[in-house]
């Protein structure tokens, strides 16, 4: 193999290992964002839930030694804060963008503040599956250390996109998301659905917040999400709140949030700013092509009635 | 840039006479003391009270944990009031914080320790309050631009990064070393270019591949560095960031070397950890407090390294070789002494272009090497995006 054909090989496998470890916490968020808008509401707060989670998760796995005992906290944490925004949402004439905005700022200054004990000790961290064992590339071998949570993610997708579809509670959240009053007649608890559906949401984007502290890049530190949260949220909207496009979204994202350091590492050392950007560069794009064309097909209609 | 030579003198002159000021100023507390019992707050005034900021968490495992650190020791002594701040934007909350601590905690020093607060922020306060002195770590103080009650003072870090580059050049097997950087500022590349050139003294063919992550904090960025490099076959990593926790950790997930910086990270690197460079902040700021006290004049400019005692290496760790070890050794001894000229021509940049001649050298105090703009020679990387 010739020099130059290596680096692109390592730019390409840091690309697809970056998808995975860098696109985990994104699919997460997305599918919990995903679930709770799909009920009619938009919950900007699950950047506060993915900090709170990453937080909770790496406490309780160093008091207990547990790291899975940790991403359960870090859920639990998850869906208290959602509870929280659903409670008030359902409160007469309250803007869930506005709570949500609050709850991001909340959930981000308790988690720096209970946070400040744990920077220092060493939680264990979660197992790693090996599935680059028959390769005897070490880049592409570490590309391929996966963790079960992203092969969770990765059924959750399809598992969630056939909840929308074909469950009864799938077509009693869209029918919530889709019109109070239609719900209300088929005699559904509009608030209670939503509710359910920001928690569980919030229980996703807590657990992508255990997977930041306990796994990848590891440990908790205060700049340890630096607006993943947002970012996946935004990821929702051109995912067109389908749990599938959800999925590809975050991996291409993660693939790009790769490639700014890779391309250094191999040699390719000018425009690294701009390559930096390539996610934030990549959301305008992919936000001006889903809102030009086929206008916004999939959103919820009591989202739309806004 | 005209500034006379001063700092190393002087800093030997304040460590000269510390042992004497300590006398006088064990003196200097009781007699407060028993003044506290004529006049309220006699106490309180003759106390040193100094205020610190930083621009993240006090624990950081980094930069502002080194700060806090230094912060701490001193705050042992009786004639000292330190108050600090953490988690202070580089805007203008700490100019606000630093007018807060100094009219209501009463504080006649500050030290405001990240280098964006510099300019505008100090530049702007410091007029304002023109009995109370502004010390910045790391800024160029310019005697004709600036006030009067601003000062710098910084540590010759990189002589510390030397000494790690010689022990990473003595354990690497591939040759290639990984370089995890913030922003290409003068310190940074500094580092960058000791580490490089100390790496090259133990092997010529040796190179260093740079990564700037664009952010002092960003440990996802940081992380997928860290994996892209040893991908590539970097078999040491080191970094300049606030935090090495990430890349230290990373380094020793996937089985390679590494060197620490800012404060000691052996604890999260048993088996590859070597070495890395530390801060020793609390002499320096035991320093000043004492000038204050004794109502010195305190020099607007100090620099030092491991003679002055400012800076130190992490203990070895247990992968560094009994070569490398009295290799590192021998050169900090030189540094000592002082006559370690890390810059001695001739020195091409990673273009090729000579940048010191033949015959030309700078040594560590020449305020030369603080605007450095370049990558020396073995450095994979560029200064500008």
């Amino acid at each position: 193999m010739s020099g130059e054909e290596s680096q692109w090989l390592t730019v390409l496998i840091a690309v697809l290992g970056g998808a995975i470890r860098v696109g985990t916490p994104f699919l997460f968020v997305s599918l919990g964002e995903c679930l709770t808008e799909k009920s009619g509401r938009i919950n900007l707060g699950l950047e506060g839930n993915l900090i709170m989670g990453a937080m909770a998760g790496y406490g309780v796995a160093w008091i207990t030694g547990s790291a899975w005992l940790g991403v359960l906290a870090a859920g639990a944490t998850g869906v208290v804060l959602g509870f929280v925004h659903a409670l008030l949402c359902q409160q007469p004439r309250v803007n869930d963008i506005a709570v949500g905005i609050a709850l991001m700022i909340l959930g981000t200054g308790l988690a720096f503040f209970i946070g400040k004990p744990l920077i220092q000790p060493t939680a264990p961290h979660l197992p790693a599956l090996h599935l680059g064992a028959w390769s005897d590339n070490p880049a592409l071998r570490a590309a391929l250390e996966i963790n079960a949570l992203f092969i969770v993610g990765v059924l959750l997708a399809p598992a969630m996109a056939w909840f929308f579809r074909s469950s009864r509670w799938g077509l009693a959240i869209r029918t919530v998301g889709e019109s109070d009053d239609a719900a209300r007649a088929m005699g559904l608890n509009v608030n209670l659905v939503r509710m359910l559906a920001t928690m569980a949401g919030g229980f996703l984007a807590g657990v992508g917040g255990a997977f930041l502290s306990l796994y990848y890049p590891g440990g908790w530190s205060e700049g340890l999400s630096s607006g993943q949260g947002l970012m996946a949220v935004a990821l929702v909207i051109f995912a067109r709140w389908d749990p599938m496009r959800c999925l590809y979204a975050s991996l291409l994202f993660g693939g790009a949030g790769a490639l700014g350091p890779s391309l250094q590492a191999v040699g390719v050392t000018s425009g690294y700013y701009l390559f930096n950007a390539a996610p934030y560069v990549l959301t305008l794009i992919l936000m001006i092509a889903a809102s030009s064309t086929k206008v916004r097909s999939g959103m919820p209609g009591s989202l739309a009635a806004r | 840039m005209k500034i006379p030579k001063l700092e190393m003198k002087q800093v030997c002159a304040i460590d000269q006479s510390r042992r004497g000021t300590l006398k006088s100023l064990a003196g200097l507390g009781l007699g407060a003391l028993a003044g506290s019992f004529g006049i309220g707050n006699a106490e309180a005034a003759s106390k040193v009270t100094m205020g610190f900021l930083y621009v993240g968490p006090r624990d950081d495992y980094g930069y502002n944990q080194a700060h806090f650190e230094g912060k701490s020791a001193i705050a042992k002594q009786s004639w000292i009031k330190a108050v600090d701040q953490e988690n202070v934007p580089e805007t203008i909350a700490v100019q606000k914080a630093m007018e807060s601590m100094i009219n209501l905690d009463g504080a006649q020093v500050i030290f405001p320790t990240s280098f964006g607060y510099f300019d505008p922020h100090i530049l702007k306060i410091a007029p304002k309050y023109p009995e109370v002195m502004f010390l910045h770590c790391g800024g160029l103080y310019d005697a004709k631009k600036h006030p009067k009650n601003v000062g710098s003072y910084f540590g010759y870090i990189d002589e510390a990064v030397y000494i790690s580059g010689i022990v990473a050049g003595h354990t690497s097997k591939t040759g290639k070393l990984g370089y995890i950087a913030a922003i290409p500022i003068p310190q940074v590349l500094r580092n960058i270019n000791n580490f490089t050139m100390a790496a090259r003294s133990v092997n010529p063919k040796i190179t260093v591949q740079v990564v700037f992550t664009g952010g002092w904090a960003n440990p996802v960025k940081e992380a997928e560095s860290a994996n892209s490099l040893i991908d590539q076959g970097v078999d040491v990593l080191t970094c300049h960031v606030d935090s090495p926790k990430v890349v230290v950790e990373t380094a020793e997930k996937r089985g390679v070397f590494s060197c620490g910086y800012h404060a000691d990270q052996s604890k999260l690197a048993p088996k590859g950890f070597l070495t890395g460079a530390e801060w020793n902040w609390s002499k320096i700021y035991l320093d000043y407090a004492t000038m204050i006290a004794k109502k010195q004049k305190i020099p607007n400019l100090i620099r030092g390294g491991f003679k002055e005692g400012l800076v130190k290496s992490s203990p070895y760790g247990k992968a560094v070789s009994a070569k490398a070890k009295a290799h590192a050794d021998k050169v900090r001894a030189q540094f000592m002494k002082g006559n370690f000229v890390v810059y001695q021509g001739p020195i091409k940049d990673n273009t090729g272009k000579e940048v010191i001649p033949k015959g030309k050298g700078y040594s560590q105090t020449d305020i030369w090497l603080e605007s450095m703009d370049w990558l020396v020679e073995g450095v994979v990387g560029k200064t500008k995006g």
